[in-house]
């Protein structure tokens, strides 16, 4: 299997604080990762290294390297906004502008000139919304507000409006915090349809969601990456205590 | 006194106090329809003034007024808007927008005379615009951009920051996030500083003494070289230095004055509850 994402000896500090040290870990193309571990232990930091979307913070820096199809992203050279197309992302709380459900999912192709008005621009936003389980639910009501959605469709509207833009990796912050069971139920099962076409890396405070879901796990704690692996290994038989202590507490 | 009997005191005197605000409001807008609103007449609003102004209409100043008004807003709005967006989006907190800042705020202090000496120095005389529209358009365009400055990029940075997130994301970059998402989501709060900064500028007398308003030219301008009458000159003008001026006609022109600067406020006002319905976050 080919390895999509190879992170090597990643660091990130914020100012003086080391928020993650010496990460490694690959990430398998066309599989879904999870990564758990409680708040604050950087693991939402290692999701928003993958796309630089941590560059933005003042006094930010970054160490190691991390490779996409071999190219490290951290190279002086890469284009931040043409990686950012090809690594997209689904954010915590469901988040559409406040648009139309089709200039939802037409902004990104817009704006990356992927395709004008018309018929190509329809094209690509129902592929976009089959794509994300939510064609049938909203066909008929393109151009009302997205924000009239529930929960659990604006955030299948959110995937919608990230693989318009047709990249290879989606990353998924967790997605299903806001969420009631019936519509995490419904983003789950799309993940897994997703999975034959993108590479997902998901962070989740719900270890059932990363059991349900995931083909790999990483434990993450106070910035380390503590135990990686197959994530049916990792949950019946983890390795390290740590790992252990910290799913079984949970799950009690 | 029981702590009730404080409570109901502190609302009275507040209630009172407000009410003292809205007192001078509405008597200045009473006394101004009451006197000025039988003199208004079509003729009034069509017509040139005749026999030394003490006849006839005012509408070479309407006009005029109108014109500065649209001046004003190309003068003054590109400008305004590009430094609100380099301020709320890529300045920053360093010692030169500091001072940027700090200039904006004294530039909105500045008495409007100032304002007028410093049009007819740099516009008139040094840029050789002479008294025209053009240098009474950008003297007022000076004066409304603290306003407009401070609203457009306090709507800007009302934008919520998970928009500009996601926007870039998708790969879009930063100046398309700021196009496509920030400044269509600002807009209601932008358009609201640019037509009060408008009222502001239509209502003004001092910037325009010496940088573009005629005592009296009942022609129209035919260029924006020319000078022109404009609202709040004329009504300074007929209330002071004409001679047997009827009364009822200074207060239709101060009417007409007060109608233009209050619609640009109601509009400014409809334009914003009406954007904040169709965009809510």
């Amino acid at each position: 299997m080919k390895t999509k994402i190879e992170v090597r000896d990643f660091d990130f500090y914020y100012g003086d604080f080391q928020a993650l040290k010496g990460m490694n870990i690959p990430i398998a193309e066309h599989r879904i990762t999870a990564l758990i571990g409680p708040s604050g232990c950087g693991k939402s930091t290692f999701l928003r290294s993958l796309n630089r979307m941590n560059d933005t913070i003042p006094g930010a820096r970054a160490e190691g390297e991390i490779l996409l199809d071999g190219k490290n992203i951290y190279d002086p050279k890469v284009d931040v906004v043409e990686l950012r197309q090809r690594i997209g992302m689904v954010f915590q709380r469901p988040n559409p502008f406040p648009q139309s459900v089709y200039d939802n999912v037409a902004f990104g192709p817009r704006v990356l000139g992927m395709a004008k008005r018309g018929r190509a621009m329809d094209e690509m936003v129902r592929e976009s919304l089959e794509g994300a389980a939510l064609w049938n639910e909203v066909k008929h009501r393109l151009d009302d507000s997205a924000l009239n959605l529930n929960p659990g469709q604006q955030q299948r509207l959110c995937i919608a409006r990230t693989i318009a833009v047709k990249p290879d990796v989606i990353l998924m912050d967790e997605p299903c915090s806001a969420l009631d069971p019936v519509a995490t139920l419904s983003v789950e099962d799309l993940m897994r349809e997703l999975a034959e076409e993108y590479t997902i890396v998901i962070v989740t405070h719900n270890m059932q969601q990363a059991a349900r879901v995931s083909d790999y796990t990483g434990f993450f704690w106070l910035g380390e990456l503590v135990e990686f692996s197959e994530t049916d290994e990792l949950f019946r038989a983890p390795r390290e205590p740590l790992t252990e202590a910290y799913i079984t507490g949970r799950r009690g | 006194m029981t702590r009730q009997q404080t409570h109901k005191l502190a609302v009275a005197v507040i209630t009172i106090v407000a009410a003292i605000v809205v007192i001078p409001i509405i008597l200045v807008i009473g006394v101004v329809f009451w006197n000025g609103l039988p003199a208004l007449s079509w003729e009034f609003l069509t017509q040139p003034p005749t026999n030394g102004m003490r006849e006839g209409g005012i509408m070479p100043a309407i006009l005029g007024t109108v014109l500065l008004t649209f001046g004003t807003a190309i003068a003054s709005f590109p400008l305004s808007i590009a430094a609100a967006i380099y301020l709320a989006e890529y300045a920053g907190d360093t010692r030169l927008t500091r001072w940027v800042r700090m200039a904006i705020v004294n530039l909105a202090g500045i008495p409007s005379i100032v304002y007028g000496l410093f049009g007819l120095g740099m516009f008139v005389l040094f840029f050789g615009f002479g008294t025209s529209i053009v240098a009474g358009a950008l003297t007022l365009g000076i004066l409304t951009m603290p306003v407009v400055i401070s609203t457009a990029e306090e709507a800007i940075l009302s934008v919520p920051q998970e928009f500009r997130t996601v926007s870039l994301s998708l790969g879009a970059t930063k100046w398309q996030t700021i196009r496509h998402q920030v400044l269509p989501n600002a807009m209601p709060g932008i358009i609201t500083g640019i037509i009060l900064g408008l009222g502001r500028a239509a209502g003004e007398t001092a910037p325009i003494l010496f940088t573009v308003a005629a005592f009296y030219l009942p022609e129209l301008p035919k260029s924006i070289f020319d000078q022109t009458m404009a609202l709040p000159y004329h009504l300074y003008v007929i209330s002071t230095q004409v001679p047997g001026m009827p009364l009822e006609i200074q207060y239709s022109t101060a009417l007409v004055l007060l109608l233009i600067v209050l619609s640009l406020t109601l509009v400014a006002t409809l334009v914003r509850t009406r954007m904040r319905r169709r965009r809510e976050w």
